[in-house]
């Protein structure tokens, strides 16, 4: 498989001040460091808590936002260290899917005139053209071609996806990042929206960088899966072997953290102590140091690197031995 | 046993300018004490109705025409609103709310906030000297600071003199779940008390609660939208759709082998049960105009030319829970 996108140590500071006669604010180190291939054709997830990083990321492969470090490829031609506008010009292929669908569309504009102003900025001037795409589109996201003249509050939360998404995809994009595109929906409506989306996939040969934190949703869509902690990526395996034989004890403990219909009852196992901490104080070494249940005095006296474990399968964590992860893969075949 | 709460046929109808809409028709639940139940509906089923209901906070515009809501032994909709807000709320029936930053203020200190819900519905207690001023006060504080400890909030003896703001959003609920503590009351009511929280902070919340009931002696009422929560947390469980209690019974027997149509289809979107993510078609009827008979049947799959023409009549699935379903009749 090919790599659409790559990343190569890239990292994104936030934020910070320097001026005259005023307090000079550090910047918020939000990504650190971050290699990250995304092969043509895959669902990858991006998991992490609250405040770890994963949107920073997405929003500076969108473009949106400049790496402080590091180098972007898409399809091979750099496209980094570039200014915003520049940058978005150079990665059309790539396009960015609201969390909040509903506040990303304009209250006063039918659905319709929302959908066609895309592709008049991108140079469509013959408006039966662009009237024709628009309602094929429509129909392709499940909705019916005549509701182009309806306005955003006569949808429900689920059809607002679908509009969301008909409006990206008509820019013909190849590479979508979906930033929690089922919160806030009813498991009902959430199941068809992906449905939606992996038809979606099929239909227009799309490449997904998802990013969620509903791990059961992940481990049912994703063909990768990629766990950030505090602005790094700790592990990075296919999503099969992720959840069979989770090694870093960060992927652990979130794993057994997550609600899980098997009826596990709560109980302390792999329960984390302390909070989701901030990005403005990291403490050298290992981030997840003071939280993991396995950390030692050397964990903290530098930051350990990713490296493979198993096949495609890497781990940041010095005190998972390779060894390990065999016997943990052959107890789980046994 | 005798019930802790026990719901019977409760019908709320809210006036609106489309006309009355029959919010909650006929829902019904039981909740026995030291145990936690969970509710679970698909948004605009009526759960917060409900919730609002047994609390006493109903809206306005909303009436209650028919039903029963027994609390250890008292009708509580017979109960005037003063006795309701001095006897019951905050001091019987604690709630924990869905958004632990809406419900605080801002600009007053954790320690006034908490305190004021006690000197307000805290029980006087004769014994302990006496029952106002600066004494009860410092007994206040004191149980608060013991709660907050048990609540595992960082340095418990500051907390009470700091803002809102300078908790996490784990720390927040931890502080709600104190206030809802406070006064010692029999009955918790949470409110999707954790959907804003990530998962390691959600797990740790849930195991919380779950400590809780055993050790306070509550029951806790628990609404939710997730099957997975529920797996962890709830003994029983009452699925509601469209104002009516479908099915209930324990968790296992549920979601072992669930009866209603509609309880199969929700547990069939989860994505740890889901063969493909079909979902469920249509969507849940308004509340101005709710389908005959069966509310679900224009959705199910099973539906019959019976379901439409009268309403379901209540009946046992063989795994012992209670379905409002004709095929079980």
């Amino acid at each position: 498989m090919t790599a659409i996108l790559s990343l190569r140590d890239v990292s994104v500071k936030l934020g910070g001040s320097t001026g005259f006669l005023r307090k000079s604010i550090a910047p918020v180190q939000a990504v650190r460091g971050v290699s990250l291939d995304l092969h043509e054709g895959e669902i990858l997830s991006l998991v992490g808590e609250s405040g770890c990083g994963k949107t920073t990321l997405g929003r500076t492969i969108l473009g949106l936002q400049r790496e402080s470090a590091g180098e972007i490829f898409l399809d091979g031609k750099p496209v980094g260290d570039l200014p915003p506008e520049a940058a978005r010009g150079a990665r059309r292929a790539i396009q960015y899917v609201h969390q909040d669908a509903g506040a990303a569309l304009d209250p006063w504009w039918s659905i319709g005139r929302t959908l066609a102003e895309g592709l008049l900025i991108h140079g469509m001037r013959d408006r039966a053209e662009r009237r024709k795409r628009v309602d094929a589109m429509l129909s392709a996201v499940g909705l019916e071609p005549a509701w182009g003249r309806r306005y955003p509050h006569e949808f429900s939360g689920g059809q607002l996806r679908r509009v969301a998404l008909a409006r990206i995809l008509l820019l013909q994009p190849r590479i979508l990042i979906l930033d929690e595109p089922t919160s806030g929906l009813d498991m009902s409506v959430q199941a068809t929206v992906l449905n939606l989306l992996l038809d979606l996939r099929k239909q227009f040969s799309l490449t997904y960088l998802f990013i969620s934190h509903d791990l059961s949703v992940v481990e049912r869509l994703s063909d990768r899966v990629a766990i950030m902690y505090l602005g790094r990526i700790v592990e990075t395996a296919p999503a099969r072997q992720l959840f069979a034989a989770p090694a870093h004890p960060y992927t652990r403990t979130l794993l057994a953290a997550a609600p899980r219909l098997t009826g596990r009852r709560a109980s302390d196992h792999g329960s984390v102590r302390g909070d989701p901490p901030s990005p403005a104080l990291v403490a050298p070494g290992c981030a997840f140091a003071d939280r993991c249940p396995i950390a030692e005095a050397s964990c903290r006296d530098e930051v350990p690197a990713l490296r493979p474990v198993a096949p495609a399968h890497d781990v940041a964590c010095r005190r998972v031995p390779v060894e390990q992860i065999a016997s943990l893969r052959a107890r789980r075949r046994a | 046993m005798m019930k802790l709460l026990s719901v019977q046929g409760l019908k709320v109808s809210i006036r609106t300018d489309e006309g009355i809409a029959q919010v909650l028709d006929d829902v019904g639940l039981d909740l026995e004490r030291g145990r936690i139940l969970g509710v679970v509906g698909e948004s605009g089923c009526g759960k917060s109705t409900l919730i609002r209901a047994i609390m006493g906070i109903l809206p306005r515009a909303a009436t209650v025409e028919q039903g029963e809501i027994w609390f250890e032994g008292e009708n509580l909709l017979v109960f005037s609103e003063a006795e309701l807000a001095r006897g019951v709320r905050s001091s019987r029936i604690g709630f924990i709310p869905q958004d632990p930053l809406l419900a605080l203020n801002p600009v007053f200190k954790i320690g006034s906030q908490l305190l004021e819900i006690m000197r307000w519905h805290a029980p006087h207690d004769q014994s302990q000297g006496s029952g106002r001023g600066a004494e009860r006060r410092k007994r206040h504080v004191a149980r608060l600071v013991g709660l907050l400890k048990r609540l595992q909030v960082p340095d418990p003896e500051t907390a009470l003199e700091r803002y809102p703001h300078q908790f996490s959003g784990g720390q927040r609920q931890r502080l709600l779940i104190a206030a809802a503590l406070a006064c010692s009351p029999q009955l918790l009511i949470a409110d999707e008390p954790t959907t804003a929280l990530d998962v390691t902070t959600q797990h740790q919340i849930l195991l919380l609660l779950r400590e809780l009931v055993g050790e306070f002696g509550v029951s806790l009422l628990f609404v939710t939208h997730d099957f997975g929560v529920v797996a962890e947390l709830c003994d029983d469980l009452c699925v509601i759709y469209a104002g009516q209690t479908v099915e209930a019974g324990t968790v296992r027997s549920i979601l072992d082998a669930p009866a209603h149509p509609y309880t199969r289809a929700l547990l069939a979107c989860h994505p740890d049960r889901a063969t493909s993510f079909r979902g469920i078609p249509g969507s849940v009827p308004s509340p101005l105009a709710p389908p005959p008979g069966c509310r679900f049947a224009p959705r199910c799959g099973d539906a019959r030319a019976v379901c439409t023409e009268g309403a379901p009549p209540q009946a046992r699935s063989t795994s012992g829970a209670e379905v409002r379903c004709v095929q079980f009749a």
